[in-house]
């Protein structure tokens, strides 16, 4: 036991203290900075996109396909497409995450999710939510168990994963959503108590991503219900994830 | 012996794999000892191709032989009825062709039409069913587990999946891409794709730099590294020893924090590609590898020992789950929990390339149950910082190689397969190209295909509350599983 208690003295403090303005490694690929004026609209990005997330003429970027791999920033001959390490990338409507060359930093900030009285006023800074994957990797998976742990500890800002849909607030959904899993998806969704959010995690959920053409999935659930927050990436990085459900329930 | 012997990424002309009758070719399949990784069908014209690929791990060689059968035929007698490693192999063959292989003995669909199907039931007066999922109750993919109970005690575990079916068999063939082929399995980033890339670089001929294959090789030990030590968190986690869980979770950050500065995602997204890599490690990048390994070293060496000195711990590791060797053997389990059960397979040491011919492949003393599960992966982790210690050095002498080279187009009526050895155990990718140089079909194994059935055996006789700690010590993928 002795042994045990050694290690909390070695490890020391582990959290990031202040998550909302926690600093990102330069490597990271997060929000597109796009520049049409040295577009030439050659198309090689376009070519190169997985999930045909590029469309030219305007050139923008389309954060609710994108995989952010990187590839069109690798192909551009004029270095029209680049990818800034800003992590706050949740947005609350969908037509929101079309980057252009007019999207900043500061202004995607500002406008990307806009705060709510009644989500507020609800769930007054503390909200429980359901997960369900729907065909996810397991990449997006991981990355949400990582926002409860010691690092990023979401769990200190009332926001935490439950084990029965009974006990939560809303569902934030991983993965395409497979025909497999539509039904265990929306009977999980109607369990969930009145009133209650969903939050669409990842580029998989948003759009379908790398798996958009495939013919095993089905997507109604989405058309069906209203999305209360987007929170994309591929997979969705914890300070994503906990900024977006943040800003999504601040007053 | 009617066989193609090959070497792993090769690519071999079609032609060359011979097409025996299926009689001949069903009695070499039951007699041999050679271990099955393939096992599956193609559109043909009018008929269906059935491959099997096997493998001979002591010589590293993998043999394929084929038969025609006809596209109506309803059935076929079965091969799992004398070789029981192809009991799984045939069940999906039989849902992708619906051809029946009449006397297989748990003829139920893979990944389709789960509802339809009965249980592997028990029956008695004290005799209980406890289902679980798809939705289970942490942030986990999902499956549905069948227990047949008395009281604790559990009789038979049947596990159904198929709930993350995507169709990526068939999206592979339509559009392959790196990123797909990342995404079957997102904890396997590195190893699936560089499954895909050596495929696809076998069957265009494609030469890839030593720099580049070096540095597949390093962030595949990365990532071994770093899932293995968030499983050893997970696994203590789930016997509330919390500081283990918390110290070993950390400690996996520090590790794909540095797979996120090299290639710019967590998980080693974007980092290979077809034809190369898009990254470069430099020597300042090499020195805080360095860096960060001998500090993630010293703490996991420490966490486990504090870990393994309590009576509590080891109280639950010990004896819990245990899978025979003889009972791994029969059912093919590969990879980590192969080894777990004292076989010792590993792709990385038997299909040897140029830099892992150097590696000692260290003998493990397995006991087969949950600590043995535990011990493999802290022995695992060890072993992968010293590799990769060693193959940033071998990366100094190849500083100015070429990360990327020109690809090549896919070359016609060939065949590749690709064995890449992933932190769970051997991914197997085998790509077939028809007359144009198109894909034609593409075919992926997971370990976790193979080893979902020992999960099961280790259940056996065991009480339900230990599920989740057995569960944790395998950890498969239902994503890798499903396709």
């Amino acid at each position: 036991m002795f042994e045990t208690l050694k290690m909390k003295l070695v490890q020391k403090k582990q959290y990031i203290p202040d998550i909302q303005n926690a600093q990102m490694r330069s490597q990271f690929r997060g929000l597109p900075v796009v520049k049409d004026n040295m577009c030439c609209a050659c198309n090689q990005c376009v070519n190169s996109c997985p999930t045909g997330a590029i469309s030219l003429n305007p050139l923008k970027i389309d954060l609710g396909r994108c995989t952010l791999c990187g590839q069109c920033k690798m192909m551009c001959p004029n270095g029209a497409i680049d990818f800034s390490n800003y992590y706050k990338l949740g947005a609350d409507k969908r037509d929101k995450l079309i980057i252009t060359s007019e999207t900043t930093k500061e202004e995607f900030e500002k406008r990307a999710i806009q705060a709510r009285k009644e989500i507020y006023s609800i769930f007054n800074r503390s909200i429980k939510f359901r997960q369900v994957s729907a065909g996810g990797c397991n990449g997006c998976e991981m990355e949400l168990n990582a926002s409860s742990n010691a690092n990023f500890d979401m769990g200190r800002f009332g926001i935490d994963f439950v084990a029965s849909p009974r006990h939560a607030d809303g569902i934030v959904i991983t993965g395409p959503i497979t025909k497999n899993m539509a039904y265990a998806l929306e009977d999980c969704y109607k369990s969930v108590p009145e009133p209650k959010v969903v939050v669409l995690c990842g580029t998989c959920a948003i759009s379908g991503g790398v798996f958009q053409e495939s013919t095993e999935l089905n997507r109604e659930f989405i058309d069906k219900y209203k999305i209360d927050l987007y929170i994309p990436g591929c997979p969705v990085h914890p300070l994503t994830f906990i900024n977006a459900i943040l800003d999504f329930i601040r007053k | 012996m009617n066989y193609y012997t090959a070497k792993n990424n090769q690519r071999i002309n079609l032609s060359d794999i011979p097409t025996i009758d299926f009689e001949t070719f069903k009695a070499q399949l039951e007699m041999t000892n050679l271990r099955p990784i393939g096992f599956f069908g193609a559109d043909w014209g009018e008929n269906i191709r059935l491959f099997a690929f096997l493998v001979d791990d002591e010589e590293g060689e993998i043999f394929i032989s084929s038969a025609l059968l006809d596209k109506n035929a309803k059935e076929y007698p079965s091969i799992t009825k004398e070789n029981h490693q192809y009991h799984i192999f045939e069940r999906e063959f039989y849902e992708q062709f619906g051809i029946k292989p009449v006397g297989h003995p748990w003829l139920k669909p893979l990944r389709l039409n789960q509802d339809k199907h009965e249980f592997f039931e028990m029956e008695g007066e004290e005799i209980h069913q406890v289902a679980v999922g798809p939705i289970h109750a942490g942030v986990i993919e999902p499956g549905h587990f069948r227990f047949m109970c008395q009281g604790e005690k559990v009789y038979n575990l049947e596990i159904m999946l198929g709930y993350q079916h995507r169709g990526v068999e068939d999206l592979m063939v339509k559009k392959p891409s790196n990123q797909l082929a990342e995404s079957i399995c997102g904890d396997s980033v590195i190893a699936y794709n560089t499954a895909y890339s050596q495929v696809m670089e076998a069957l265009s001929d494609t030469k890839v730099s030593i720099k580049a294959k070096l540095i597949r090789a390093i962030a595949l030990e990365m990532e071994r590294i770093a899932i293995h030590i968030g499983d050893m968190g997970a696994i203590l986690g789930d016997i509330a020893y919390l500081m283990g869980k918390e110290v070993y979770a950390v400690t996996r950050t520090l590790v794909i924090n540095t797979m996120l500065e090299i290639s710019g995602s967590r998980f080693g997204r974007g980092l290979i590609t077809f034809g190369g890599v898009n990254f470069d490690i430099d020597d300042e990048l090499s020195e805080k590898i360095l860096s960060v390994l001998s500090e993630v070293k010293a703490t996991v060496e420490k966490m486990t020992k504090a870990a393994l000195q309590s009576s509590s711990v080891m109280s639950r590791l010990e004896k819990t789950g245990v899978v025979s060797k003889e009972t791994a053997q029969e059912l093919n389990l590969v990879g980590l929990i192969a080894r777990s059960c004292g076989i010792e397979i590993d792709s990385r040491f038997d299909f040897k390339d140029e830099f892992y011919q150097d590696f000692e492949k260290k003998k493990f003393s397995a006991t087969n149950d949950a600590y043995s599960r535990f011990k493999i992966r802290y022995k695992e982790v060890i072993e992968s910082i010293s590799f990769v210690k060693k193959l940033l050095k071998k990366l100094e002498v190849v500083k100015d190689d070429e990360i990327l080279v020109e690809k090549n187009d896919l070359i016609s009526n060939s065949l590749a397969i690709s064995i890449v050895e992933g932190w769970r155990g051997e991914v197997v990718h085998i790509a077939l190209t028809d007359e144009n140089g198109k894909l034609r079909r593409y075919k992926i194994k997971d370990p976790s295909f193979n080893n979902w059935w020992g999960l099961s055996m280790a259940l056996r006789g065991n009480g339900i509350s230990d599920f989740p700690l057995c569960n944790k010590g395998f950890d498969l993928s239902y994503a890798g599983f499903d396709l």
